[in-house]
């Protein structure tokens, strides 16, 4: 056993989740309208505790469970049964740091949709969305992707279905290194999908919607980069067979994708900067936060397959589109509050399908053929197809049971006080802090209640 | 007595503060306020998204003064708060029936 390499496992795990709190929190919420920042941290802080539960209860079983035999569990390669380590019951928990990790995953996918839904969604349709939305959509989407379903490279894959099987394995075998398909896109897609139901927030397009803490966003920017080190360079699977040979490879392959994981976002935010110069004149703080996220997004998939030529390529390409993207939104009258769908779904598919293109194996730019990238674009497209229908169908039902959306009075007043009885910012009045004009009412009840 | 109003940039506040005490001026009240001109405000852009945002930051001084002081203010501030460029702002004189020092109950001239 490598005691080094479960210690920097159990840092990702925790480097992850410090993805969604506090990184992903900052950097929406300081997006968001400042009244409405405090529900928009709140969707990032109910996901690491309602997923974080269900994950252990049923989500790692559903994802990766085999039976005693070591047999997969897998239904149709959709998904695994559930109730195999209900709780992680009969699980060994010499795996329990792998458990801790796969956990921050599904955590910060649920938490990202949340930039879609900005303003106005309940939030109690928000709690009951997350346990239902990883269940149909996101463990599935696990387990055909990484736990050996239909989305990887076992021999009962569609991969293995359209160019072949060699030595139990497929041919041509798809690549999604940390999430490209599960992550992003499912997540992207959900928010598209979310938004499209939830409708327009009132004045979208009319009035200015302004982020209302832009420093914010970048800390959660900056944050969202570091933790992401945790997301990639943690993917790596260390060889069971403790060889000097594979051991050497282990370390050039962690070098390899923390190199390729800077060198995306760096060049995504070059990429970003100069469409924002060349459309608007200046390149502004948000587009540069945003995007880091977007080359991040772009590399999480293809970080092992690049090289670091390759990864920079992938970010100026995922930055640059990503800043195009945002703009669909308006011209197509959806509102994506937050850019879900500009960031994460377009940057999730440019790395998923830039990986056909780009991968030193396999890849088209590499004289192997369009083999790979007919592979990823079929995963891109079963991705999308799998978290739209079932994002669509959980919220039908959380529609039909509480809604989605909150009144009119209360999204004007601000789902921060409408949702959570809260304000996120007091700065007083104009004379005398927290006192009326005419009388000290406040005062008085104070001193009231103080000397009963 | 008159009262100067004048509407100026932020940037140029300290150097009109700077002139106006070396000529002697005694008090002032001072607020910071937003407003819009000929110019229509100006054009944030966020992910793409141009917002006109109308309304921008200025500067306002009030001063009274005695009809003798008057012209002379208005000169100082014109100078110094100008740079030729689009919403450097206005000046205005507005004629004071009376002032009262609220301290000692002094009126008009000597309560300035």
């Amino acid at each position: 056993m490598d005691t080094g390499y479960h210690a920097w496992m159990l840092v990702s795990a925790s480097f992850v989740l410090m993805m969604t709190t506090p990184a992903l929190a900052l950097f929406y919420g300081g997006m968001s309208r400042s009244k409405s920042v405090l529900n928009m941290m709140m969707m990032s802080f109910s996901s690491v505790g309602i997923v974080g539960i269900v994950y252990v209860l049923w989500g790692y079983s559903m994802s990766y469970s085999t039976n005693e035999a070591g047999e997969s569990t897998s239904v149709l390669g959709l998904f695994a049964n559930p109730f195999e380590w209900f709780g992680l019951e009969g699980y060994d928990p010499s795996g329990y740091i792998g458990v801790g990790f796969q956990l921050t995953f599904a955590v910060i996918t649920a938490a990202l949709i949340s930039g879609a839904v900005a303003d106005r969604l309940k939030f109690s349709a928000w709690v009951l969305f997350l346990p239902l939305w990883v269940t149909f959509s996101y463990f599935p989407l696990a387990h055909m992707v990484w736990g050996g379903g239909l989305l990887s490279g076992e021999e009962e894959s569609l991969a293995a279905w359209m160019f072949g099987v060699t030595d139990g394995m497929a041919s041509v075998a798809p690549v999604d290194y940390a999430g490209g398909t599960v992550v992003h896109i499912n997540a992207g897609v959900a928010g598209l999908i979310l938004a499209l139901m939830l409708g327009k927030r009132l004045g979208f397009g009319k009035e200015p919607i302004k982020p209302h803490n832009l420093p914010l966003t970048m800390i959660g920017a900056g944050l969202l980069w570091l933790g992401w080190y945790g997301f990639n360079v943690g993917s790596i699977v260390f060889p069971a067979d403790g060889t000097e040979e594979s051991n050497a490879l282990f370390i050039a392959e962690t070098g390899l994708v923390w190199l390729n994981t800077t060198v995306a976002a760096a060049a995504a935010v070059v990429g970003w900067m100069v469409v924002e110069k060349i459309r608007h004149g200046k390149a502004t703080s948000l587009g540069a936060a945003s995007g880091v996220v977007a080359g991040l997004v772009a590399i999480t998939p293809a970080c092992g397959a690049l090289s670091p030529i390759g990864a920079i390529i992938l970010g100026l390409v995922s930055g640059a589109l990503c800043a195009l993207a945002v703009g669909l939104k308006y011209k197509f009258g959806y509102d994506d509050a937050l850019d879900v769908v500009g960031v994460h779904l377009v940057g999730g598919l440019v790395g998923t399908v830039g990986i056909g293109f780009l991968a030193t194996s396999g890849g088209l730019f590499y004289g192997d053929g369009a083999k790979l990238l007919v592979v990823q674009v079929v995963i891109a497209l079963f991705a999308m197809l799998w978290s739209a229908v079932f994002t669509f169908l959980v919220a039908l039902l959380v529609k039909a049971v509480i809604g989605l959306r909150v009144d009119e009075e209360a999204e004007i007043e601000g789902v921060d006080f409408s949702e959570h009885g809260e304000t996120a910012y007091d700065f007083g009045t104009a004379v005398g802090r927290g006192r009326s004009l005419v009388g000290n009412t406040t005062t008085d009840k104070v001193k009231e209640g103080a000397s009963a | 007595m008159k009262l100067v109003t004048a509407v100026i940039k932020p940037h140029k506040w300290e150097d009109v503060r700077e002139a106006l005490e070396t000529f002697g001026v005694a008090g002032m009240t001072v607020s910071e306020v937003s407003g819009y001109g000929r110019q229509k405000g100006h054009t944030e852009v966020y992910r793409g998204a141009e917002y006109d945002i109308a309304l921008v930051p200025k500067i306002r001084i009030e001063i009274v003064v005695e009809d003798s002081d008057a012209g002379d203010i208005v000169d100082i501030i014109v100078k110094t708060a100008q740079t030729g460029r689009i919403g450097d702002g206005k000046v205005w004189v507005m004629p004071v029936d009376s002032v009262v020092r609220v301290r000692t109950g002094d009126k008009d001239e000597a309560a300035l």
